[in-house]
Order: structure tokens, then sequence, then C-alpha cells
């Protein structure tokens, strides 16, 4: 499969270990992710209003690039793949928002009247999760299964909400539970899973998002989870690099380690440990990875 | 203390503008408080959401001094929980951006601490400016 990769800037900068463990692991599955040409930002969070359609106007200049790589023959796929659930989300609802108003998508085609085409509305944007749930969590080659690790899944908001994005039932999904237990390693059940982290009032709010954080991490060990996983550049760094922080000011904070699913996917694939990028992670993750001695490259 | 509520061509215009930019039909909510029990910030709102709607439905502007619809992060936990099927963010993006139209902003991007944005994924920072900024 050669699927259209739209990256987003979170993925060049805070989350390049997100970026190369899921290159690495989709290229082992044999999955081929193209990074569109001339990609921009979609614009992170979605416009809510009625009006401002020019604020849908970064979402659909992608997909114009998707068309024109599947008009070129140089993908097999008609769907945008993204890694950042903000980008899924705000990609997502551009996206509904065409295909439901053809005077909108209109107008925006008018405004771009330089391109060769307009958006025609029939690209999809799909989440990598979804496509590894569509690939088959038990088709996966597992050469270094993660037994007796013990995992929470960490969604967050914008991979399951508003329900016409949400890649599974938005108040009990399963899809990353699903992965941890195809990985071999123990699935936790919590409530956290799906509280917001408080996302970008870390700008100018951290102690507003310190507190949802602590909270999100105390239900996971409450629950017995050892590690988290997650799927979003923001969660990641207010859950990672705020609860470091955190632990620095106050010696008696247990920390938890938090990984992109795709680098826990990339050990349990047999990938190289330099495919991963697991120094990037604030917690340090080595010492609960050490029981998984087979991570090749390890030391 | 009890408030006395009188409806003018004012309150009128302020819920429509809302009811507009939103477009979420704010009259239908039926004040269960499902939207206040399950949000994530309301322990720092001074108005919680579902008195926020309250207030719009009236048409009562003091909603624009609340620091409720700052908090709130669209994080859609409301929307998909309220019986009317009312979506909530969008209410409190209407009612940002009234105050972002003015070129009002609520943050000052010089304030923050260049050493400090360096660090933050860039997502958190275009987000921030995108809901503060006109
Ligand atoms: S959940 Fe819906 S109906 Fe209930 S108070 Fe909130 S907005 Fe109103
Ligand atoms: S969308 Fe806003 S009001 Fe609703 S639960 Fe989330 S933060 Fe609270």
């Amino acid at each position: 499969m050669k699927i259209p990769y739209f990256p987003g800037c979170t993925m060049k900068t805070t989350a390049k270990n997100f970026e190369m463990s899921a290159i690495a692991s989709a290229k082992k599955i044999g999955i081929e992710f193209v990074e569109i040409p001339r990609w921009n930002c979609c614009g992170v969070v979605s416009s809510l209003t009625s009006d401002d359609l020019m604020k849908h106007l970064a979402p659909v200049r992608n997909f114009l690039r998707v068309q024109e790589m599947n008009k070129a023959e140089a993908v097999s796929e008609n769907r945008l793949l993204t890694l950042c659930s903000m980008c899924y989300n705000t990609l997502s609802l551009t996206n509904n928002r065409m295909k439901e108003n053809a005077d909108e998508l209109q107008k925006i085609n008018d405004f771009m009247h330089r391109e060769d085409e307009n958006y025609a509305g029939s690209v999809d944007v799909v989440h990598f999760l979804s496509i590894l749930d569509e690939w088959g969590f038990d088709k996966l080659k597992i050469e270094n299964p993660l037994k007796n690790l013990k995992v929470a899944s960490y969604y967050g908001c914008m991979l399951l909400r508003p329900k016409e994005v949400g890649i599974d039932d938005p108040e009990a999904p399963q899809i990353m539970e699903k992965l941890v237990t195809a990985m071999g390693a123990e699935s936790v059940e919590w409530d956290a899973k799906s509280r917001c982290c408080g996302s970008y009032h870390t700008v100018k709010n951290i102690d507003l998002v310190k507190k949802l954080v602590s909270g999100i991490i105390n239900d996971a060990r409450e629950n017995g989870a050892e590690a988290i996983i997650t799927s979003c550049p923001l969660c990641a760094f207010n859950l990672d690099v705020r609860q470091k922080e955190m632990a620095v000011k106050n010696s008696d904070f247990q920390t938890m380690p938090i990984f992109y699913f795709t680098q826990l996917l990339g050990i349990a694939l047999g990938l190289e440990k330099s495919d991963l990028g697991l120094e990037f992670n604030a917690i340090n993750p080595n010492e609960i990875l050490k029981k998984y001695e087979k991570i090749k490259g390890a030391k | 203390m009890a408030k006395k509520i009188k409806f003018t061509d004012k309150t009128t215009k302020f819920l429509e503008k809302i009811m507009d930019l939103s477009g979420e039909q704010v009259t239908l909510c039926e004040q269960c408080g499902t939207c206040s029990g399950g949000c994530p910030f309301v322990e720092e709102m001074d108005i919680n959401p579902s008195q926020i709607m309250r207030l719009v439905m009236l048409g009562q502007e003091e909603v624009m001094e609340s620091q409720t619809m700052w908090l709130c992060a669209s994080c859609y936990t409301c929307t998909i929980r309220c019986p009317r099927k009312l979506d909530l963010s969008k209410v409190s993006e209407a009612l940002r951006q009234v105050k972002l139209r003015e070129a009002v902003d609520n943050i000052d991007i010089a304030e923050i601490d260049a050493a400090e944005a360096v660090k933050l994924p860039t997502i958190a920072l275009v987000g921030n400016f995108r809901k503060f900024t006109g």
C-alpha cells in the first residue's frame, strides 16, 4: 500500500520520534507513507463558527495535493493518512463540511483559482490506527512481544470527538487496546483515557495543564499501568514534558513513561532502536524497557 | 439576590448574534447540566457551561466578561453528551469570536517567553494563537 501522508508541523519538530517510529513500523508491515508535496499547516484547531470559511482553506489545499497524486498514480490510495490526532481532527472536520456543503466548497475552489484543478470532495482522511485496524492487528508479525508490560491507552479528545470524526466509540473506545493486546502487552482499563490534557493551554496556563496531567497519570497508575501510549504530539508534550517538570519540583512524584503507540509497535515488530527515537522522550523509558532485551541495537 | 431580567432589542440581538455565529439553536437547551457535569475545566470556570447557555438564551451580554469561553478548549466532551445535541464548543467559539473580532486579543504574544516557546510543540502555539488572537 502506497498512501499519501500528511505530517503536519509538529511531526518535524517535537514529535520526530513519532514520525520516525511510525514510518519504520509501517515499512516493516508493508505500508509506504508518501509525503504529500507542498503540504501546509492544517490550522491545528478547527474553526467552529458558521462563517469564516477562509480558515477551512488550508485543509482543502492539502486534499488537492492528494487528488493530484492520485492522478499522477504516485500512490495507491485516495485517502490521506495522518499521525497527529489534532491534524486528523481538523482535516476531517473541514473535509466533512466541504462534502456536505457544495456552495462553500465552490467558494473555496473559486478562491484557489490559480490551482490547476478544483477539489472534488473525494478524498478521505484516515488515521494510522484505523489503517492498522483495517490491516488486521492479529496479522502483525510480532517478533518481540511486550510480555507483562501494562499499558494504558490515552486517546485524549481529538481521535474520538466529535462523534462524526471519531475513529471509535467516543465513550468506550477499544482500538488502541486491541493494538496493545496484539503487541503481546497487557491492556489496562482506566477512566481518564479520553479526558482532556489541557491542550494548547500549555502555552499560558501551565498550572492548569499540570493539574489535569497529574489527574491522568494518577488514574493510570491506580489502575496498574506502567506506561501510557498516545497518538497526539500535544498530549504527549503535556503528559511527558509537563510531567517531568512536576517530578523535578517534587521528588516524591513517581514518573510514568509516555510513548507514541508507534514506538512500542516498533519494539514489538523487532525494529532497530535507532528507528524509535526513544532518546527524544522526556521521561526516560529505558528502565521499563529493560525487560525487552531483544530491542535491536540496544546496549 | 434575585435579578430582574428585561427583554429588549439588545438582548434579542445578542442571542441572535450568538446563534448565527455558532449555528446552534441555543434556546433548545433544557438546562439539564450534563455539559457542566463532564467539563474537565469546570472547576476553573467562573460561570459553568450550562449557565452560559442560559445567560446567552436570555441575551445577557455579561457572559462576555466571563473567563469560561477562554477556558473551553473545544474538547467536545459536552458535544457528544448533550441530550439536545447542542454543541457548546461552537457557542464558546462564537463568544470568543465576538471579542476577537473587535480586535481585542486575549493573550499578548509578546509576553510569551521566547526561550520557553521554542520548546513547545508547534501545534500548541498555533492552536493557542488561533483561539486567543483575532
Ligand atoms: S447538556 Fe445540553 S441541554 Fe443540558 S444544559 Fe448543557 S447545553 Fe443544555
Ligand atoms: S467543549 Fe468546552 S465546555 Fe464542553 S466540555 Fe469541553 S471544555 Fe467544557
